[in-house]
């Protein structure tokens, strides 16, 4: 029945005015899969988080999600189809309280496995902190709000944007532990990192993006450490 | 001393007025950074909707409010979805343009259709009935149902910001307009359920307004500095400081007033300024950024 991919992103150009960021990208991912994107700074990992999530429109290409053309719908419609986006830096709302973060993340009522309870058992601090504003939590305690936000969307395919940055090692280790409980529940993932080891432990398929194009891809196992290298420095 | 205790009993139900002449431009600006020139246009424009509505009905002002609140939150919702909406973006200045120009449209428009005659929303008895609070000191019941319908308003902004999802909504557009948009938020429906939200207080600020002093086309602008300086002294993002603005400014107009008739808005623009100089965030700011 469905013998098309959950996601397929064909040829895409996106531009900040008059500066192209992605030339061409094509990406899949299939139901269930973890896909880990990786490359330098400004090699527009971002950018392509952006386009799929709707925040930005390619000029050029298409975005397949579950059978539909997306790439021209907005954010907000996006999300309404099951794409949702754990942003760069986080970006809680600093004047809801931690809980409203999570109920404004759930407030469009997509059914699924995910409510207030179970991100609150999947992150215990976040309950014992649910009144708090949300800058009163700690940097990892932020980045556990914004995943558990976008997981009360019940998103049928996640985008992580670097959820490891300005951590320390033993909170990105913690918070990369839970992903498989999250992807248990039938989601599909896409993570962006800048950090190769972790992306390569929690993907079964890679893409390396260097200046806006696809350098190299495959499956996470079988990517050799000098092919990585080679595609993420452009050496 | 009875004297005293009358003009600043006055000053402070007037005050709720100008509460609500704020609170719709307050609610705008917070959720959108709009600055509204055509406020005070808009609060004219909602007596003379009333002034049609209770001739066209024969029926009494406060009234005339269950319809001329729906129509005037329609009207909001209208003109953030067909023009204000595309004027927003990074540049603070493009609204501010429109909403003058809107304000002189209103304006001339209202000339044009009602010319330039004073008008005066007839409310009957009520405008004149008083009570005696204390020796010598007398209370217009109009004045206080207006105070009362204020703090009403007022509380029942506090309530929708706090407690339920469209104020949460309206919250979390003003954090961050496009991570609103990644929780499934259409903003530009958001910016317009805030508009039509601030014209439906506007529609009851410009009754009451209508009921208590003459109106004509062109006494919106003063409309609008009144509601600047209430929300101001008040501070930015407070309901309850922008009611505290507003009885501070009714009482310095009305304490400059009785030392001289000259002084009345005078002595609000010098408390205001003093307020400004002082402590530039306002009373009880609530927003730091």
């Amino acid at each position: 029945m469905h013998d098309h991919p959950l996601l397929e992103v064909n040829a895409i150009d996106t531009y900040y005015g008059d500066f192209q960021a992605l030339f061409g990208v094509s990406l899949r991912v299939e139901a269930g899969q973890v896909v880990a994107v990786i490359g330098a700074n400004g090699a527009g990992k971002s950018t392509l988080l952006k386009t799929i999530a709707g925040l930005m429109q390619p000029r050029g290409g298409d975005i397949w999600f579950d059978g539909e053309l997306i790439e021209n719908a907005p954010a907000f419609a996006v999300v309404k189809r099951g794409i949702a986006l754990v942003p760069e830096g986080r970006r809680l709302f600093p004047s809801l309280t931690v809980e409203e973060n999570l109920k404004i993340g759930g407030q469009l009522g997509r059914p699924g496995p995910w409510t207030l309870e179970r991100v609150y058992e999947l992150f215990p601090v976040l309950a014992e902190r649910r009144n708090l504003p949300a800058p009163a939590l700690s940097g990892g305690q932020q980045q556990m709000a914004a995943l558990a936000r976008a997981l009360m969307a019940n998103p049928r395919l996640l985008l992580c944007d670097e959820i490891s940055l300005g951590l320390a090692p033993i909170i990105v280790r913690d918070i990369y532990a839970r992903l498989p409980q999250i992807v248990a529940e039938g989601l599909s993932l896409i993570v962006v990192e800048q950090d190769i080891v972790q992306a390569l432990s929690a993907a079964s398929h890679v893409y390396c993006l260097q200046e806006g194009r696809i350098a190299l891809q495959g499956p996470a196992g079988e990517l050799t450490r000098e092919s990585i290298s080679a595609a993420y420095f452009g050496v | 001393m009875t004297e005293w205790a009358n003009v600043i009993l006055q000053g402070v139900l007037i005050g709720g007025l100008y509460a609500m002449f704020a609170a719709g431009l307050s609610l705008i600006f917070g959720v959108m950074r709009l600055v509204n020139i055509a406020h005070g246009d808009l609060i004219v424009l909602a007596a003379y909707v009333a002034l049609i509505v209770t001739q066209a009905l024969g029926i009494d002002p406060l009234t005339s409010l269950l319809l001329v609140v729906p129509m005037m939150a329609v009207i909001g919702y209208a003109l953030q979805r067909g023009l204000l909406n595309f004027t927003l973006g990074e540049d603070l200045l493009p609204p501010l343009l429109v909403t003058f120009g809107l304000s002189i449209i209103i304006q001339n428009g209202l000339l044009e259709l009602f010319t330039a005659d004073s008008r005066k929303l007839q409310a009957g008895a009520i405008e004149i009935e008083t009570f005696q609070l204390m020796q010598g000191v007398w209370v217009g019941v109009l004045p206080l149902i207006q105070f009362i319908v204020a703090i009403a308003v007022i509380a029942a902004l506090q309530l929708l910001f706090y407690r339920t999802p469209l104020g949460r909504a309206f919250r979390a557009t003003s954090d961050d307009q496009s991570v609103a948009q990644l929780m499934g938020l259409d903003t530009r429906h958001i910016f317009a359920m805030a508009m039509a939200l601030s014209l439906a207080v506007v529609a009851i600020a410009g009754v009451f307004l209508a009921v208590r002093a003459n109106f004509d086309p062109a006494i919106g602008p003063a409309r609008l500095i009144f509601g600047f300086e209430a929300v101001i002294i008040g501070g930015l993002g407070s309901m309850w400081g922008t009611l505290a603005g507003g009885v501070i400014l009714g009482v310095s107009q009305a304490i400059g007033a009785q030392i001289n008739p000259g002084w009345q808005l005078l002595a609000g623009h010098i408390v205001f300024l003093v307020i400004l100089a002082l402590r530039p965030q306002g009373l009880f700011p609530k927003v730091s950024g």
